[in-house]
């Protein structure tokens, strides 16, 4: 065999290996963005099946705890409608810092929808306003 | 005070075009006077900078919250190493950051080569500072860290400010940005010679040696970066890890593995003039990877953890991009006559085909890894939905990634220039590859059954033992001739070829790290919530809330449980899993409660309160072999520093088919030495 064939055989197989695992990994990770107003119209079917990935805005005050579950209430706003998505977060990790309800705070929740309509998230991300990027508040001035 | 700070931007940007036209023009017209005048410009960036600098820490301690910057980054109850830290705690000042480094790294090049490289400079000149314009762009008209929020006269006081994100008020925190920036930074240098050496058409590999130090040191600092980013996350974010595939980490990451997959090739290229369009193409990649994971955590096109938020910037990072990457990938086409390779791959088992493995599998990493962080991206412009993939997709694709690049460390120093036979191959590696199955076995019989940890462990002592016979083998001919005794010999080994056994050493570490990864296989957890009194057990230990306390510093209000450790009966120190709320930024945050041990770490959470208010709720973590990956850290760290000192004995690397008879003896005995 000559050493092009063998350098050729060795990479194809390396990356032919690599590239299975990595399209094991999509297929078992994936996880759709989706809006909250996509979700109404999903087909029963689909909702069972698909990891989601929903982001909006926590709405203020609705975030309650049942012992490990947390329950709360992303709201998004399109086209002038205000739409709600009930979630119930119980996944593994803490619930991060950013994460609250008495400042407007925006969340990425990772999880399943339910027959119900409620969110089951497994994973949740958090972003305030406040938090990285100021937004200027008038100036005491005395003039 | 603040006018002066963007005074000296903008005199700084008009510095750094005088110095990019000047250096170029002068080359071209032959005006050597100009292009000198352009590097004295070179040094005036850095001084204005540098006041631009001292002007922003001094409102950032002092506490000038009329500046937008300073009061969304710093309060007055902020201990002084956090106001400093503010610097880098936000957009503006981190971009503020990297321009500052960048000019002074500007200035350290010039100098040094001040009466070198004659021909090369005008165009390193104009490297970096066409990278410095870019980053004075954004720092003076883009994102000024000296917009005001109140300006005019009759403003007498702006209380106070937001103060530091108190997830970033951690001692790690204060070090990682800088030294992840001075890495990120610092491979300018080498991408600016390597640039240079192409428009002058330099025949030579003059470009590597002059930057070879800097290409380590950079190197060491990105390591520790990342390294610091991984502490931080283990110890503040509270969620029993160190390594999330968040697109930041992977951001940080890219550049790292690219640079790693450069210092092993450019061997081949010094040593066999081999891979030459393959360096350029690593280390062009490395500096546009640097640049592409700032605009990453700059622009917010990925959602991230702490990806700051949206802005304008994204849109300047990529023209820049497109400019710098086209004016590249041109410069290596119209180049390629230059790159020709000396010399040809000869066999499959052979070292030069080790390294081109070891750099194939390192850009198979980046790329998924690259691919995953860009996932979302990519499937919407494609597919028109918008998906992202999670742990499991890299973790499935780097741990085998992991454990090849492993073996190579291994196969790699020890396989024979040219070709191997599988004689000589069955001698080197008989030792080695016995103890790495011994060590599997031994594990299995111990009741270890998870598939990857056996075979990382397994390969762990390959790696290992192969370092210590290269060792040993070497100091045992030292010690013959000279007859002082091993450990002597070995310290006079690796100072006569101090990139090579330094090298052992580094490879070593990064054995070290695996095996603290490796761990992970090992790990525990659980959430609960327990009344005052009451217990839980994870593994050995067993955790009881016995108390609870709570108070306020000027800071923060803190709150936390007193919990009683037992492990197998025998009763630990108390820990205090603590959780603070800061007052400036209305933001609660978790001081876990860490027992490190060399075998295991016993790791706390305190979530907050349960249904009922006495109720705490509790993530308990046990992470097995997790303090040995900061341990390999130092180990990599002490290897880097061994790579840098000069070695004893100058190296001249035979290159047969180039030189002559003569210089090809003077190569034999170095060659004698070094293998």
């Amino acid at each position: 065999m000559s050493k092009n064939i063998k350098f050729g055989l060795i990479i194809a197989a390396i990356l032919g290996t690599l590239g299975w695992l990595a399209a094991g990994g999509v297929k078992e990770t994936a996880s759709y963005y989706k809006e909250i107003a996509e979700l109404e119209r999903l087909q029963p079917d689909q909702k069972i099946d698909k990891r989601l990935r929903v982001g909006g805005d926590v709405e203020l005050n609705s975030i309650t705890r049942d012992g490990r579950d947390v329950h709360f209430v992303l709201v998004q706003e399109k086209d002038g409608v205000k739409r709600r998505l009930n979630v119930v977060y119980n996944g593994i990790d803490p619930l991060p810092d950013t994460f609250k309800d008495n400042a407007p705070c925006q969340a990425l929740v990772d999880g399943k929808l339910g027959a119900d309509n409620v969110f089951h998230a497994t994973k949740l991300q958090a972003k305030c306003a406040s938090k990285y990027e100021a937004k200027p508040v008038a100036p005491v001035s005395r003039g | 005070m603040e006018n002066i700070g963007a005074l000296a931007i903008l005199l700084a940007f008009c510095f750094a075009v005088y110095a990019l036209v000047g250096s170029l023009v002068g080359k071209w017209a032959r005006r050597p006077f100009l292009t000198l005048s352009a590097e004295r410009a070179v040094y005036s960036v850095w001084a204005l900078l540098t006041a631009a600098v001292g002007i922003l820490l001094y409102s950032l301690i002092k506490g000038d919250f009329r500046m937008a910057y300073v009061w969304a980054t710093s309060n007055h109850t902020m201990p002084v190493q956090y106001k400093v830290a503010a610097w880098w705690g936000g957009q503006e000042g981190s971009l503020l950051l990297w321009s500052w480094l960048l000019s002074t790294y500007g200035a350290i090049i010039v100098f040094q080569n001040r009466r070198k490289f004659r021909e090369m400079m005008p165009y390193v000149v104009g490297v970096l500072m066409f990278t410095q314009i870019f980053f004075l762009i954004l720092n003076g008209f883009v994102a000024s860290p000296f917009k005001m929020i109140a300006a005019g006269r009759g403003i007498v006081d702006i209380g106070d400010g937001q103060g530091l994100n108190p997830l970033l008020q951690y001692w790690t925190m204060v070090i990682h940005p800088p030294m992840l920036y001075l890495g990120y930074v610092g491979f300018i240098a080498p991408f600016a010679f390597a640039m240079a050496s192409l428009a002058t058409k330099q025949p030579g590999d003059e470009w590597i040696k002059t930057t070879r130090r800097w290409t380590l040191v950079t190197w060491m600092f990105q390591t520790t970066g990342v390294l610091l980013g991984m502490g931080w996350a283990y110890a503040v974010l509270g969620w029993g890890g160190y390594w999330g595939w968040d697109p930041v980490e992977n951001a940080s990451l890219l550049p790292w593995i690219t640079a790693t997959a450069f210092l092993h090739s450019v061997m081949m290229q010094e040593k066999k003039g081999m891979m030459k369009v393959w360096n350029m193409v690593l280390v062009s990649s490395t500096f546009f990877l640097c640049i592409f994971g700032t605009f990453l955590t700059r622009s917010g096109i990925v959602q991230s953890v702490h990806a700051f938020s949206e802005g304008p910037i994204g849109k300047y990072f990529v023209g820049f991009m497109a400019i710098a990457i086209s004016g590249t990938v041109y410069l290596i086409l119209s180049r390629l006559d230059y790159l020709k390779s000396e010399s040809q791959m000869e066999s499959v088992l052979s070292r030069e085909s080790s390294f081109m493995f070891n750099n194939l599998i390192l850009l198979a990493g980046c790329f998924a890894v690259l691919w995953g962080t860009l996932f979302p991206v990519i499937s919407e412009a494609i597919m028109g939905e918008k998906i992202s993939v999670d742990k499991p997709f890299f973790n499935r694709v780097n741990i085998p990634i992991g454990m090849f690049l492993l073996l190579l460390t291994g196969v790699g120093p020890l396989i024979a220039w040219r070709r191997s036979s599988f004689e000589s191959l069955k001698r080197a590696f008989m030792w080695p590859a016995l103890s790495g199955v011994i060590v599997s076995l031994g594990l299995f019989a111990a009741g270890i059954r998870s598939f990857y940890a056996l075979m990382s462990f397994g390969l762990c002592a390959f790696v290992v033992v192969t370092v210590v016979i290269e060792f040993f083998k070497g100091a045992k001919a030292i010690s013959g001739k000279s007859g002082s005794n091993l450990l002597v010999s070995m310290v006079q080994l690796t100072h006569r070829n101090t990139r090579r056994y330094g090298g052992y050493l580094v490879h070593v570490g990064i054995v070290i790290l695996f095996v603290g990864f490796t761990g992970a296989a090992f790990n525990k957890d659980t959430t609960v919530e327990l009344p005052q009194g009451g217990t839980m057990t994870l593994g050995a230990y067993t955790l009881k809330v016995v108390g609870f306390e709570e108070g306020e510093t000027s800071n923060y209000s803190w709150g936390r449980p007193k919990i009683a450790v037992t492990k197998n009966g025998e009763d630990l120190p108390m820990m205090f899993p603590e959780q603070r709320f800061y007052f400036a930024s209305q933001t609660p945050t978790h001081e876990i409660a860490l027992r490190r041990r060399l075998n295991e770490d016993l790791y706390i959470n305190y979530a907050g309160p349960g249904t009922n208010n006495s109720n705490v709720i509790l993530q308990v973590y046990v992470n097995p072999l997790v303090s040995w990956v900061w341990i390999g850290y130092w180990v990599v760290l002490f290897g880097t520093i061994i790579c840098l000192i000069p070695s004893k004995t100058r190296l001249v690397f035979p290159r047969t088919e180039v030189v002559g008879m003569a210089r090809k003896q003077v190569g034999k005995d170095a060659e004698n030495v070094e293998s």
